[in-house]
């Protein structure tokens, strides 16, 4: 039985716990043991990001006590895991702390994306979802671009019974939330999100469907205050769905 | 770099750069056209991935005996003829060229790849003496016309449309409105009679050079419209100015950038015009052959770890045409002679931090400059650096006071987020003290710096239950042996 302990990046597990509550029904649907670690805080991506390193090393180590022990951590969230697997490192370094660095070497390699955790680790692809909707797909340039996700999440979506997938305009356009980007220039990156937001009305789906949820916060956001219809859904609630199956 | 042009700062220009309509869709237009010919000129070549790399490499290899190929450089440039000068930043550069202009007694030069001396501002230091500087690159030619910079590295006019251009010759060519449609060809003839008559008459020509190679002491200059032949053939003296990252060791070293520059920058199999110059031949071309091999800022950036990729950049601009922070607000925001992602990180380099602070958070760290940069220069991740020194550096100037809302939300934040207890609590803090802004489930007209967030886009109101809770709740069922959540 695979087992795997939960990453619940801070904005998940105040904001959207439904995406994470999404991601433990369709693991444990799978057969996979989960933990949460009640220790664990925040990856400090935005501190990080916004060059805040030395604010962040505490929670580098943070992180690295609380997942030391996991076999597999499993986050809803690319750019959180692109933190941890990408930025860690180099911070560990010039904290000139080898203890840190070692830690950090021996335990961000076993950090997954959602995705990446079901397609590469448990190798399924069908997860047995049943979700009768149009949806169209917005593939977070973190996933994409730093993780190299590929089409793990086409892949997945493809096997969700009745689901009908249309193409995302543009997809592979930067929504414009960046983090502290939409708070520092937040007119570029209102820009960027109405050209988003139009790309999406495009697609006529009822879901924008992505593997990070804070692209979803950001593009929900802009849906939302132009009263469209359009729901945004992350991947695991879409996989978690068994609409019209008997449970 | 010169002060003279000390522009608004990024989130200033920005904004105003983004309310010019026109401006948008121009760049938006010309981005999207060349991205997507971007894209099917590299797929074209099987190996293009390799070359990437090979030229990554190369970069590497030279910039890591830079001093070596200079030397050889220096050395070729003479035995053919040549006089090499070396400046360590922009005034020293300045005052070598202005020199060597009076020298000549000429009042007017003609000029083509002109992004390094735009860095020293040389235009300026030009008028100082009195000598007008002509653009010949049509581009060029059109922002120096409007007395404003480049705006982008290869397309520095991409922001004006025929009618802004039409408008701009008919003042300077002295033409009546009848004379000059706007049609392309119209505008590019009636720049072309103007160009000629200043390359017969010019002695001094000063130019750019895309690269240099050590083993021959040969200067290349890859364009699309024939005026940098012209430039660096027809007049008496050639001046150029090199940033001595633009060496390369060997000619075999060059056939990996011939491949992948033209076809990251314009698209193009191979440019139009390749010219290639070695010193000075008796009879044919420039008698005299000046080269300014210029540091301003490189060496600096060359002793850093992580920035000295910077300097592999062969200036294709293919990041700026796929930067969506580009896209929209276009060059003159950037207020450098490099705009755009490559602008972001190397302005602040060559100039010297913590100047410039603002350029290197001008991104949202989408990754799409990295992919396609010919030469792999992880942008994003200078980016971050960059922004860690920019923090560091204002942390040891004023150590205490927060430097603005968002500088002590992120410190604040940091220490919320240091135990689990400490979380929590900030956890439960936020949610009670989301309520003045909660309306129907929504947070509205957020205060402070979270005021540009809610401008433009709703937050839901944080829910009532985290998923920690969630969890808890869950687990403690399952222990009682009730049924899990
Ligand atoms: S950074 Fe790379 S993509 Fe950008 S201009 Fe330089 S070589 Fe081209």
């Amino acid at each position: 039985m695979p087992r795997a302990s939960l990453f619940v990046p801070c904005y998940v597990d105040t904001l959207f716990p439904e995406a994470a509550q999404a991601m433990v029904r369709v693991l444990e649907r799978l057969g996979v043991t989960l933990d949460f670690p009640r220790a664990q805080t925040c990856c400090g991506q935005m501190h990080v990001n916004t060059g805040y390193e030395r604010d962040a090393r505490p929670l580098v180590r943070h992180f690295v006590d609380v997942f030391g022990d996991a076999d597999v951590v499993v986050a809803p969230s690319a750019s959180c895991v692109a933190t941890v697997r990408h930025a860690y490192a180099g911070i560990a370094e010039r904290a000139g702390d080898p203890a840190l660095a070692a830690a950090v070497a021996a335990t961000t390699p076993r950090v997954r994306e959602f995705s990446e955790y079901l397609v590469d680790d448990l190798g399924v692809t069908d997860v047995g979802a049943s979700f009768p909707h149009t949806v169209t797909y917005h593939p977070a340039c973190h996933a994409v671009r730093l993780l190299g996700v590929g089409d793990r999440p086409l892949q997945l979506l493809r096997a969700v019974d009745g689901l009908h997938l249309r193409e995302l305009p543009r997809a592979e356009q930067c929504c414009g939330f960046g983090g502290t980007f939409a708070i520092k220039n937040p007119e570029i990156s209102a820009a960027m999100l109405a050209d988003k937001v139009a790309d999406v009305l495009q697609a006529r789906a009822e879901v924008v469907v992505a593997a990070d949820e804070s692209c979803l916060m950001h593009i929900g956001g802009g849906l939302a205050r132009q009263r469209t219809a359009v729901r945004t859904m992350h991947l695991a609630e879409v996989l978690a769905s068994r609409e019209g199956v008997a449970a | 770099m010169s002060d003279a042009r000390i522009p608004l700062p990024f989130h200033e220009a920005a904004p105003a750069a983004l309310e010019d309509g026109q401006l948008r869709r121009n760049l938006a237009h010309v981005t999207h056209a060349i991205r997507a010919k971007r894209a099917d000129a590299t797929a074209e070549l099987p190996d293009w991935e390799a070359l990437r790399q090979a030229g990554k490499a190369i970069k590497d290899h030279t910039l890591r005996n830079l001093g070596t190929y200079l030397r050889r450089l220096e050395t070729r440039v003479e035995a053919a003829g040549g006089h090499v000068h070396w400046a360590r930043d922009a005034d020293e550069a300045n005052r070598i060229v202005r020199r060597l202009v009076a020298a000549e007694g000429v009042r007017e030069v003609v000029k083509v790849k002109s992004m390094t001396t735009d860095e020293i501002d040389l235009n300026g230091a030009l008028a100082e003496d009195g000598v007008v500087a002509i653009e010949t690159d049509l581009a060029e030619l059109i922002v120096q016309l409007a007395e404003e910079p480049p705006s982008h590295i290869l397309v520095p006019a991409i922001h004006k449309n025929r009618a802004e251009i039409r408008r701009l010759f008919l003042d300077a060519f002295d033409l009546t409105p009848d004379q000059l449609s706007d049609d392309p060809a119209a505008l590019a003839g009636a720049a072309r009679r103007f160009l000629r008559e200043r390359f017969l008459e010019a002695r001094v020509a000063i130019s750019g050079a895309n690269f240099a190679v050590a083993e021959t002491g040969t200067t290349c200059i890859v364009e699309s419209e024939g005026n940098g032949r012209m430039c660096t053939t027809l007049p008496e003296t050639l001046i150029t100015v090199l940033g001595i990252e633009k060496v390369v060791p060997t000619w075999r070293d060059l056939e990996v950038f011939l491949q992948t520059l033209p076809r990251s920058s314009t698209a193009e199999r191979m440019n139009p015009y390749t010219s290639f110059w070695t010193g000075v031949h008796g009879g044919d071309g420039p008698r005299h052959f000046h080269l300014v091999l210029l540091d301003g800022g490189r060496s600096a950036t060359l002793a850093d770890d992580v920035g000295r990729a910077t300097l592999r950049c062969i200036r294709c601009s293919a990041c700026l045409n796929v930067c969506p922070i580009y896209e929209r607000v276009g060059g003159h925001a950037y207020g450098s002679t490099y705009p755009g992602p490559i602008g972001a990180i190397l302005t602040p380099q060559l100039r010297g931090e913590p100047r410039d602070g603002e350029l290197p958070y001008a991104s949202t760290l989408c990754g799409a400059c990295y992919d396609v940069c010919p030469v792999a220069i992880d942008i994003p991740s200078i980016l971050v650096d960059l922004r860690r020194r920019t923090v560091d550096a204002r942390r040891a100037a004023h150590p205490l006071p927060a430097a603005d809302a968002v500088d002590a939300a992120l410190r604040g934040a940091a220490a919320a987020f240091a135990t689990p207890r400490r979380y929590e609590a900030a956890q439960r803090l936020a949610r009670l003290g989301q309520a003045p802004w909660v309306r129907k489930g929504v947070l509205r007209n957020l205060p402070g710096p979270l005021a540009g967030w809610s401008d433009a886009r709703d937050l839901r109101a944080i829910p009532r239950r985290a998923f920690r809770d969630w969890w808890r709740d869950r687990e403690a069922a399952r222990e009682r042996g009730g049924d899990p959540a």
